[in-house]
């Protein structure tokens, strides 16, 4: 049994409408504090509003959805959670140190985090060009770093290696594994299968509702297969 | 108070990238300035007349261009989201759009007034610091306008249609085209509404009179309070929550 303590996020009875419309339908999970969460299902299945719904950005939510014992949105949660947007936001008209600097000075963050940060995703070299001219993959580890500058206990991230080669991909799942080490929670969305594999636990995400919750062992225990493309497949097919 | 100095250092950092923006925004109210002086060339009065107004009215323009783009693009980009996912207050932050635009519209007052007083021969007989001062309160209202514009709008093509929707009718009736005296009773009526009819009288009131008139402060005290009101107005447009 967890204790309270032991879980960082908690959702109960979640549902969220968008555009009229609703995207997640009564959600109830926990998420360990100090592990990766690896939230995958495929496209339009309401990975991204439930990271919104997480960080506190979303409108339209019922039932109730608790951050480190806050509620969602909270305040004195802007200081302790790193959302890392899909869209990668950032200020094009800027250096990636300038937008670095902007939101550390708005997080009260270490002035020597900056270039720790620019040296952890390897943006040292590219740190004074303007965010317009970098290329897909050092965008969205400059929203990364931006996610996490301060001491975030909670990182959000939504699809941070899309678009990364394999030797970046390695490093950064590196760089999340080390951060949980520290105590961290993450919860890290992505449609890629196999970086599932590289989470603690994997919450599977299908047409607003949770299809599975477990650590990819028991997935693939659970569905008697060996690669958890297959175990998605399966758990489609049970429950349809 | 941070939050506010670290978002107008951005703000200015961002203009500091595109040295042609700020070139537009510093040299074209000086040379239209200069254009409307040769085309007064027989007519020395008619300059005297319109040249002061245009001085409060540059600053509402190019205000109002610049803030309502950025701000829209503030709110498409996800730079705004990810914003206020950071302890970083709505008022902070549109308290630092409004010192890094103040003091660029400060600086456009600065040398078209200078322009127009040196080398052009317009007859200023009030403060000079109020006339700059009183740009500067029009350039917080274009600032309010711009914000209010982007809420209601999707792309930047939306946007600038707010200019002539929102701000030309304020051109119309602010006293440039035709006195306010002179207005009949029902478009005097709407031109009292309307903001920049205060920037205008209160403009002319420093060209007539010597000094800072009690006049002159007076509107520049309701200009002031129309731009904060657009501020605030606008600020609650800016949800921490979106769809």
């Amino acid at each position: 049994m967890k204790s309270l303590s032991d879980t960082a996020v908690e959702a109960r009875s979640l549902s969220v409408s968008r555009g009229g419309r609703e995207v997640l339908h009564d959600v109830t999970f926990g998420l360990p504090a100090g592990r990766i969460t690896g939230l995958v299902g495929p496209s339009g299945g309401g990975k991204t509003t439930l990271m919104r719904t997480v960080v506190g950005v979303q409108r339209h939510v019922s039932g109730e959805v608790r951050v480190l014992g806050m509620a969602a949105g909270s305040a004195a949660l802007r200081r302790c959670v790193g959302y890392g947007t899909q869209s990668q936001a950032a200020y094009e008209d800027l250096s990636v140190r300038e937008n670095l600097v902007y939101f550390a000075a708005l997080l009260g963050a270490r002035g020597e985090q900056v270039e720790e940060l620019l040296a952890r995703v390897d943006l040292e070299a590219a740190a004074g060009q303007l965010v317009r001219s970098l290329s897909g993959g050092q965008r969205s580890r400059v929203s990364l770093a931006m996610a996490l500058l301060g001491e975030p206990r909670l990182l959000v991230l939504d699809e941070p290696t899309v678009g990364l080669d394999p030797l970046l991909r390695e490093h950064l799942w590196g760089l999340f594994r080390e951060l949980s080490g520290a105590g961290r929670t993450l919860l890290v969305s992505s449609h890629v299968m196999d970086e599932a594999a590289r989470c603690d636990e994997v919450l599977l995400l299908r047409e607003g509702m949770v299809l599975a919750h477990a650590t990819p062992a028991e997935l693939l225990g659970r569905t008697g297969t060996s690669d958890l493309d297959d175990a998605f497949l399966r758990l489609v097919e049970q429950r349809p | 108070m941070t939050g506010a100095v670290a978002t107008a250092t951005r703000v200015l950092r961002q203009l500091r990238h595109d040295p042609r923006t700020i070139g537009l925004l510093l040299g074209v109210p000086a040379a239209l300035m200069a254009i409307f002086r040769v085309v007064y060339q027989h007519q020395h009065s008619g300059f005297e007349r319109a040249g002061p107004a245009l001085m409060v009215i540059f600053p509402l323009i190019t205000m109002f261009l610049v803030s309502s783009v950025a701000l829209l693009r503030e709110r498409t980009s996800g730079t705004l989201e990810r914003l206020l996912t950071t302890p970083l207050s709505r008022i902070s932050l549109l308290a630092g759009y409004a010192l890094a635009f103040t003091l660029l519209a400060i600086i456009q007052a600065g040398v078209v007034t200078a322009l127009s007083l040196g080398a052009l021969g317009l007859n200023v007989a009030g403060s000079t610091a109020l006339v700059v001062i009183l740009a500067g309160a029009v350039a917080l209202l274009g600032l309010g306008l711009g914000l209010l514009a982007s809420a209601f709008a999707h792309s930047e093509f939306q946007v600038v249609q707010f200019f002539p929707a929102t701000i030309l009718p304020q051109l119309l009736l602010c006293g440039l085209l035709v006195p306010r005296a002179s207005m009949g009773s029902v478009l005097h009526a709407v031109s009292d509404l309307l903001p920049m009819s205060y920037a205008v009288d209160g403009i002319h009131h420093l060209a007539d009179q010597p000094g800072a008139s009690a006049a002159a402060v007076g509107d520049l005290a309701v200009v002031l309070a129309f731009a904060v009101a657009a501020i605030l107005l606008g600020a609650l447009t800016l949800r921490r929550r979106e769809d």
